[in-house]
């Protein structure tokens, strides 16, 4: 029953779970993003383990060919996932600048603004 | 009033010098802070020399960076109102002296425009003049009111205005000053617009060229038209922050 591309995205997908397990244990990965490359992980596996749930999906959204699906859930994914990575960046480019500015400030010798944490 | 003399400075140790002597000559009474955004060559000392303080940046933030910085600086020293003039000698410091007049007749951000009246003969390249047309056009659109330099980067604010700076101000290339004043104008600050005659560049060279520049102005078109429904951070931090805190 076991034919050979499943048996390829299988591996595939145990390989990258590992991957990512691996990156966490040696604290390269933060927690948040570790979740959502396991649930990435386990749903290629599952994927690949029972092919006849992709094409049931593909029946009822009344898309004749069952890998278009997959590619369109992938494509959906990764936008999302990109954007959602220049979002992060743009947030840490303005914790950074912010960082120097203050930095800058306290080399000139001036004080900080009271007591209150800086938002 | 104490008035503080903004000089965002990047590579201008050749013509620092001679921008900080006028100041010095034609405007004593004014305070003056030069925020090296991280320059390679010697500003910072060239500076310190002339008697100035300086703020200096670990690395480059850009004008928009270097301005926020002087901002905050101004607030956190107790002054009342500043002036933004470039380092490169574009601008005379007796024109400071008539954008802080503005200030005292009750307008919160003056704008010194180099086109307000036509007799001034300022060149400016092709491309950058018609960027500079479709941006003026964007920026009456968005902000009900025209403008005759919405990116002059000599600029007079008031208090309410460092204020407002300190805790918003945009950090992009060429977006900082033109953003600013759409913040002003929706934040329901005064904005006034007073002629000025700008200098050929004393030093250095020209910040962009062409490509890149047609590119700033579109990325620009973006912040410009977004800022239409932005909400402003509330300056609550920087404002308020120097009386000292019971705790």
């Amino acid at each position: 029953m076991v034919s050979k591309p499943h048996l390829i995205v299988g591996l595939v997908s145990l390989t990258s779970l590992a991957f990512v397990l691996r990156m966490v244990r040696r604290r390269q990965l933060r927690a948040k993003y570790s979740l959502l490359w396991v649930c990435v992980g386990v749903g290629m596996l599952f994927i690949a383990i029972a092919p006849g749930v992709l094409d049931r999906v593909a029946h009822a959204m009344g898309i004749d060919y069952p890998p278009a699906v997959y590619l369109l859930v992938a494509v959906a994914f990764l936008l999302v996932v990109v954007v959602h990575f220049s979002w992060e960046l743009s947030r840490l480019e303005e914790k950074t600048r912010t960082l120097a500015e203050e930095l800058a400030l306290l080399r000139a010798g001036v004080p900080a603004p009271g007591n209150r944490a800086e938002s | 009033m104490k008035t503080l003399v903004i000089i965002p400075a990047l590579d201008e140790e050749e013509s620092l010098p001679g921008v900080l002597a006028a100041l010095r000559a034609q405007t004593p009474e004014l305070d003056v802070v030069v925020v090296d955004d991280g320059s390679k060559d010697a500003t910072a000392s060239v500076a310190r020399n002339a008697g100035v303080a300086v703020v200096s940046l670990p690395y480059n933030l850009g004008v928009g960076g270097a301005m926020r910085t002087g901002f905050r600086y101004a607030l956190r020293l107790g002054y009342e109102r500043a002036v933004q003039l470039d380092a490169d000698g574009q601008h005379d410091p007796t024109d400071a002296v008539r954008l802080l007049a503005e200030l005292d007749a009750g307008a919160d951000l003056v704008v010194g425009s180099r086109f307000a009246n036509n007799d001034g003969h300022y060149e400016v390249g092709r491309t950058r003049r018609a960027a500079m047309r479709v941006m003026r056009r964007a920026v009456k659109i968005v902000s009900g009111r025209e403008f005759t330099d919405p990116s002059s980067g000599f600029r007079a604010f008031s208090r309410p205005m460092l204020e407002l700076f300190a805790a918003n101000y945009s950090v992009d290339y060429l977006a900082d000053t033109v953003e600013a004043l759409l913040t002003a104008v929706r934040s329901g600050m005064r904005v006034v617009e007073v002629p000025v005659t700008m200098r050929v560049r004393a030093g250095g060279a020209p910040s962009t060229r062409n490509v890149k520049l047609v590119y700033h102005y579109l990325r620009l078109l973006v912040v410009v038209v977004t800022s239409v429904t932005r909400r402003h951070r509330r300056p609550h931090e920087e404002g308020s922050s120097w009386s000292p805190s019971p705790t």
